[in-house]
């Protein structure tokens, strides 16, 4: 059973889905071309991110909740992780911007719907997994920090 | 045909010489023909940002390990591969990888439970290859398909399974993981919670040597002196010891197989690929804890 995606998370899972194979892995590596750079105030102040240890490259997240419920992401993970990248840079292009609700809406078991299952591995997706679970929770403890007492 | 050895003072000292080869050698033999090079990262992605100029890949995971069973592939899946590869019986093979060619070496042993005659690992991996400023390619290459015969796949010399090292218990073992790993504090390795066991710890006898002491810090093998002093010397192995090594899924452990069988010349080495997500996962195997063996 697969759960509805946000409709930028559908269409990147359609993309992947469309094509063979090899195109699906050359694709991953042109999301992880795309990663954003860390913004200056996390690059300099690198406690503020969040170790992602299910990965198995370093990876470091932050997640802001502004005052509209819109959700920002930040990632940084190195070049000599591309796969890990890759991951996060789906991510990114999937949920950053959406409110809050939209996020925390998206299904755990997405990273399966990517067809990437044979080419990567399940073991490496599980990482992706981590980082979306991980998300879900700072939006979730940001919520109850700000809420009315 | 097989391409000449890499004669390096610094191999020379090793036991087999014949199974290990430099950057240099690397980058001066490269359009030889007889020659395959193949890398073999973690990152399954590493390839395709830019590998040696005509190297193929070759992945631990999707491609080595059989997709349902716990087991690698069969003779038949073997040979497959290594035709779409490019690769034949005759071909000098090169591996090389990340991590201090941590996967490049578990790719070798794979290779050696179906006897390729002439596999070789390059010293240093991807990260001295880079560091020495030598191209990067992003193509990958088109090599013609060859006819890989069918050879049965050999678990007798260099594989162990938890049923022998039940036997084995008081005969040398080394356990290559971390020290947090080995005394049980961990049920992982650092960083790797996916891997995990519901029990810590190392089989009872096991010495703890971590498989990276065998690299310096560019990635390279350490010189033999330096390898006996810490396998024979610290750890009090014998070269005519049956050893048994190990970590958590056998990769780790199969750079220390090199190290003991092809640069120390241990001929007893056995690879228990089942490592500790099989060990520490089963009912009434005897464990460890602590730092002592």
């Amino acid at each position: 059973m697969t759960t509805a995606l946000n409709p930028r998370l559908q269409e990147i899972a359609d993309d992947f889905n469309s094509m063979p194979g090899k195109d699906r892995l050359q694709l991953l590596l042109e999301f992880s071309g795309e990663l954003p750079a860390l913004p200056g105030r996390y690059a300099e102040q690198h406690d503020l991110l969040e170790p992602v240890p299910e990965c198995q490259s370093p990876l470091f997240l932050a997640v802001e909740v502004d005052p509209n419920s819109v959700v920002h992401l930040f990632f940084e993970a190195p070049p000599e992780a591309p796969t890990t990248r890759g991951f996060a840079s789906i991510l990114h292009a999937g949920l950053d911007g959406l409110t809050a609700d939209e996020v925390l809406a998206t299904p755990a078991e997405f990273t399966s719907q990517l067809g990437l299952q044979d080419l990567v591995s399940p073991l490496r997706l599980r990482g992706m997994a981590a980082m979306l679970a991980r998300i879900k929770r700072q939006i979730r403890d940001q919520r109850a920090a700000s809420a009315p007492a | 045909m097989a391409l000449p050895n890499d004669s390096a003072p610094k191999f020379l000292q090793y036991a087999h010489p014949e199974m290990i080869v430099s950057t240099e050698w690397v980058a001066e033999h490269l359009n030889d023909p007889g020659l395959v090079v193949a890398e073999s990262d973690e990152d399954v992605l590493l390839y395709e940002t830019g590998h040696i100029p005509g190297a193929v890949k070759l992945d631990w995971h999707t491609e080595l390990n059989d997709p349902v069973t716990r087991d690698y592939v069969e003779g038949p899946g073997f040979a497959r591969l290594m035709s779409e590869k490019g690769i034949s019986r005759d071909t000098t093979l090169v591996l090389y990888g990340d991590r201090n060619n941590w996967w490049a070496a578990y790719a070798l042993w794979v290779c050696s439970l179906f006897g390729h005659p002439d596999v070789r690992l390059m010293d240093g991996g991807r990260a001295k290859w880079i560091a020495e400023g030598r191209p990067l390619d992003t193509v990958t290459p088109e090599r013609p398909r060859t006819d890989y015969p069918v050879v049965d796949r050999d678990d007798k010399h260099f594989r162990a399974f938890k049923e022998q090292v039940l036997d084995h218990l008081g005969q040398p073992m080394i356990d290559v993981r971390s020290p947090g790993e080995y005394t049980g504090e961990l049920l992982h390795m650092p960083d790797y919670p996916q891997e995990g066991a519901l029990r810590g710890g190392h089989i009872p006898g096991a010495q703890s040597v971590p498989w990276a002491r065998a690299a310096a810090e560019d990635a390279t093998f350490r010189t033999r002196a330096e390898l006996e002093a810490i396998y024979q010397g610290e750890a009090g192995l014998e070269p005519a010891d049956d050893v048994v090594v190990y970590c958590r899924i056998g990769e780790r452990s199969s750079h220390t197989w090199f190290v003991l069988h092809h640069l120390l010349g241990f001929p007893h080495v056995r690879n228990y690929d089942g490592s500790w997500t099989e060990w520490g996962n089963s009912v009434r195997v005897p464990i460890r804890r602590g730092d002592s063996p």
